[in-house]
């Protein structure tokens, strides 16, 4: 049963709250696994939101991104660094 | 077991305490602006190469101006524009420090157009980043010298005119001509293959520095969607399809590889090598030689030499002031300067004296030597009664009308040239004044000789033409 | 003790580097380019840095950047460069960052020419630049105090985080005289606000932005409690034989060198007149010119200009006694004949 509580990686973390909803994740991410959220964050933008599975771990959300600290990819430890 | 993980990089403050206002976790920029994607390259460069300590960032005039709120480094905010010379100043302070101008498309190619052009040209080694978003965002959408033809802001309403305006200044193309810098690239940041483009530019630019080769440059064109009135991914849309045919992107210079280091020599010095080294240490203890005092009325004189540029009276007061300073006397030398330097003239007041001396001007002078016309027409009238008046007689084919002073005619061009060099006539009348009044020795004289001859085998002609003019006072 | 005869500008440097001064940034300009030439010639000797800006503007700016390093560094220029410097100088206040400028003045407005003239006294003194700051300004009147006021510069820059200008004229910078230069020092002034490159100045930040009204008038007002420290403390001045004066004259630079011997000539005559000389321009010696207020009939301002530290006599006078003035200009230098008919036109 141990492999039930690994990780699922690769995946991103969105801090909906260093989100501006500028979108451009949404629409540069290969696979399409980021939506906008339909709730308001405190700055009362859509923030990004992460569909839950799909992501291939390329980073190009964390670097397309404006927001320092908005978007965290953790990505699969065996295969290659490719970004 | 985890993987790589890509997240905020540790450049970053956590919190950004430097940011007014309650929200300190989201940067000021708009959405979608280019800012915060560049900002995050440079700081995961400085992350992976381990030199947050070492880097200062140098924030300007324009969006990025309030940088200092996120990046935890070594801040310095600087004037619109002024960015590389502050660069300059804080590279060559330090020069184990990393520096990094962070400079808008006004600031860099306006304002500070020559202030880059010439920081580049020193080759200084330092990183520049140059955000092109061919407007002036913060001031509120102004013309940039990068705004297209055509653009309308606020200040071309009606586009960008190429006979009002001229023609977006291709800055990296610029450099590129010059011969110091070592790498300039222009990247985009637009989709994902152009931006990690521009990551690779801005950590090799930084390498670039760390590895002391010299200057380096990327410019990004970047995205200002609040400025351009486009949603965020128009406008990276707008910058290929807008922006990069005109501004084409790639590497515009890359002597990375061939380039050798250069790191400026550290050098510490003790207190006395300083002395050494700007030459007073060498004045400490050095003997005066006090002379008899002359004639009481050659006492304490004003002396005005004057003569054409080139014979030497500049010279010729130095020797009296120094020699005079060496017998212990109070003194003062005034060059001719503003309006008494015309008609190739040149002239300079010596005060030698008992007492401290206030005024150095010299209106009334108790001696006037006089090497050629011009100046004994011209000062002759200012001379004191009972003064004396030196002239030589070589150029000036009239003697002094004056009946109330003392007259010295030497022909010292005549005998500088028989010595076989006319240029020594100085030094004639110079012996010619130390022997009518005893003021200076002849030894006090030319013991100052090696601070003013440069060429060491000119002292022995010009301690002989001293001679010849006390000989012919002396007869 | 022996000396070295030695032009003003000259001393300039050998002073700056005898304080610890490592940088000069500085672009040509008569009659202040010797301070160049020396700068160029020994700087680079000492383990300094020396470069040729592309302009004013630059060069004080690279003196910005070197000092917020926390290096002594300094730069020179004459009125037209000042003019161009100014930016930079208000930016220098703004960031409370010390520095020294050397001003050797010449004739203007415009180009004017290069004689020497006073007419920088406003620009220096009241502060060119932008925005509520004070430079303190120091007036040498002799090739000795260019080396002497300007290692006074530094420390009092250093002391008080502020730009400090010297201000000499065109003659005091070009004139020789013997100038005894003191022992090197090693400057160890500890500048914990520097941005140096380094882990424990990683924290610092340099700027004269504060975009809250609230915060802006706070810094301001700081500067305002500094300013008025210096004023309290560094107003100097030389009085020469002002015991009895019935009038005193007051100039600076080479100025009072000529009023030196008005002063002698007056005294020997049996006229009772002394000398007030400013050295420092800001904080003006208001103190001591309030004290005379009260002993003399009269004051005779002299300046190399149409009257510009006149004004702030009359403030310091209080139109409690005359003030009398007389300026000549555009490199004409007032005559001790000409300041003789003007004091015995006020002693009557």
């Amino acid at each position: 049963m141990e492999h039930v509580l690994e990780e699922v990686l690769p995946r991103i973390e969105i801090c909906e709250e260093e989100c501006k909803g500028c979108g451009l994740c949404i629409h540069y991410c290969p696979p399409k696994v980021i939506e906008a959220s339909p709730s308001l964050n405190s700055h009362g933008y859509h923030p990004a939101h992460y569909k839950g599975e799909g992501c291939i771990g390329c980073g190009i959300c964390f670097y397309i991104c404006p927001e320092p600290g908005a978007i965290t990819v953790y990505m699969k430890p065996s295969k290659g660094e490719k970004r | 077991m985890s993987g790589k993980i890509l997240k905020k990089a540790d450049a970053f403050y956590d919190v950004y305490e430097r940011k007014p206002g309650a929200d300190k976790l989201t940067t000021h920029y708009c959405p979608g602006c280019g800012h915060g994607t560049l900002h995050k390259i440079i700081a995961e460069a400085i992350d992976d190469f381990g030199i947050k300590d070492r880097t200062i960032i140098i924030s300007p005039v324009g969006c990025s101006v309030f940088a200092y709120y996120y990046f935890d480094c070594g801040n310095v905010q600087s004037a619109h524009g002024r960015a590389p010379a502050v660069a300059t100043g804080l590279k060559r302070a330090n020069p184990e420090s990393i520096v990094i101008s962070y400079q808008g498309d006004g600031d860099i190619a306006a304002i500070g157009g020559n202030n880059i052009l010439q920081a580049a040209n020193r080759g200084e080694n330092i990183t520049v980043i140059f955000v092109n978003n061919a407007i002036y965002g913060m001031t509120g959408g102004q013309m940039a010298p990068t705004t297209l033809l055509g653009q309308k802001t606020m200040t071309t309403p009606r586009g960008r005119n190429p006979h009002n305006e001229g023609y977006p200044l291709r800055l990296s193309e610029l450099l590129s001509t010059l011969e110091s810098p070592v790498y300039i690239e222009r990247v985009a940041l637009t989709d994902a293959k152009n931006v990690l483009k521009a990551r690779k530019a801005v950590r090799k630019a930084i390498k670039c520095q760390i590895e002391n080769k010299g200057f380096s440059m990327v410019e990004a064109l970047s995205p200002c969607p609040s400025g351009w009135r486009a949603t965020p991914v128009e406008a990276r849309k707008w910058i290929e399809e807008k922006m990069m045919p005109y501004f084409k992107l790639g590497v515009y210079k890359d002597n990375t590889k061939g380039k050798e280091p250069y790191i400026p020599p550290k050098e510490e010095f003790t207190t006395s090598e300083i002395e050494k080294i700007i030459g007073i240490a060498a004045t400490k203890g050095k003997e005066e030689v006090r002379i008899e005092p002359p004639a009481a009325r050659y006492r304490n004189p004003a002396i005005k030499i004057a003569g054409f540029g080139g014979q030497g009276v500049l010279l010729l007061g130095e020797a009296l002031a120094e020699g005079g300073m060496r017998a212990g006397y109070h003194v003062t030398w005034l060059p001719s300067y503003g309006p008494e330097m015309r008609g190739g003239t040149a002239n300079c007041q010596v005060i030698i004296s008992d007492d401290p001396i206030g005024s150095p001007l010299v209106s009334a002078p108790d001696v006037l030597i006089a090497m050629n016309r011009p100046s004994l027409d011209r000062f002759e009238p200012d001379v004191k009664k009972g003064g004396l008046i030196i002239f030589n007689s070589s150029l000036i084919d009239r003697r002094p009308q004056r009946a109330d002073v003392e007259v010295i005619a030497i022909p010292a061009t005549e005998i500088a040239d028989n010595l076989g060099n006319t240029r020594v006539a100085n030094m004639v009348v110079l012996g010619s004044y130390i022997a009518k009044t005893g003021i200076l020795t002849k030894e006090a004289v030319i013991s100052t000789f090696p601070i003013f001859i440069k060429r060491r085998d000119l002292i022995p002609l010009n301690e002989e033409a001293v001679q010849k003019g006390i000989d012919w006072v002396e007869g | 003790m022996a000396r070295e005869l030695i032009k003003g500008n000259e001393a300039v440097i050998k002073g700056a580097i005898l304080a610890g001064c490592r940088a000069y940034f500085g672009y040509p300009i008569t009659p202040a380019s010797e301070i160049a030439h020396a700068a160029a010639q020994y700087l680079p000797l000492v383990g300094g840095t020396f470069i040729q800006g592309e302009s004013e503007v630059a060069s004080i700016q690279m003196v910005y950047g070197a000092a917020s390093a926390g290096l002594r560094a300094m730069t020179a220029s004459s009125g037209p460069g000042i003019s161009l410097k100014q930016e930079g100088i208000s930016y220098l206040a703004g960031s409370e960052l010390p520095c020294v400028i050397i001003d050797i003045m010449r004739g203007g407005p415009g180009l004017g020419n290069i004689a020497p003239e006073q007419g920088d006294y406003h620009q220096v003194v009241k502060g060119g630049g932008h925005g509520n700051y004070k430079t303190m300004v120091l007036a040498p009147n002799s090739a000795q105090e260019m080396c002497d006021l300007t290692m006074l510069a530094f420390d009092l820059a250093d002391k008080y985080r502020n730009p400090v200008i010297v201000l000499a004229d065109g003659f005091i910078g070009q004139m020789m005289e013997p100038v005894e230069f003191p022992q090197a020092r090693t400057v160890e002034v500890d500048k914990p606000w520097a941005v140096k490159g380094t882990r424990e100045t990683r924290k610092n930040l340099i700027t004269s932005i504060y975009l809250s009204p609230e915060e802006l008038e706070e810094h301001v007002r700081k500067l305002a409690r500094k300013y008025a420290e210096v004023e309290r403390n560094e107003q100097r001045y030389e009085a020469y034989r002002t015991d009895g004066a019935e009038v005193v004259t007051i100039g600076y630079g080479i100025v009072s060198r000529i009023l030196h011997t008005v002063v002698d000539r007056a005294r020997k005559e049996g006229i009772k007149i002394g000398l007030l000389r400013p050295i420092t321009l800001w904080p003006f010696p208001k103190k001591k010119i309030e004290e005379l207020t009260k002993q003399v009939r009269a004051f005779l301002v002299v300046e190399m200009s149409t009257g510009q530290m006149v004004d702030d006599v009359k403030l310091a006078v209080k139109e409690r006694k005359p003030v009398h003035f007389y300026g000549r200009t555009g490199g004409m230098v007032p005559s001790v004949d000409e300041i003789w008919e003007k004091v015995k036109a006020i002693i009557g």
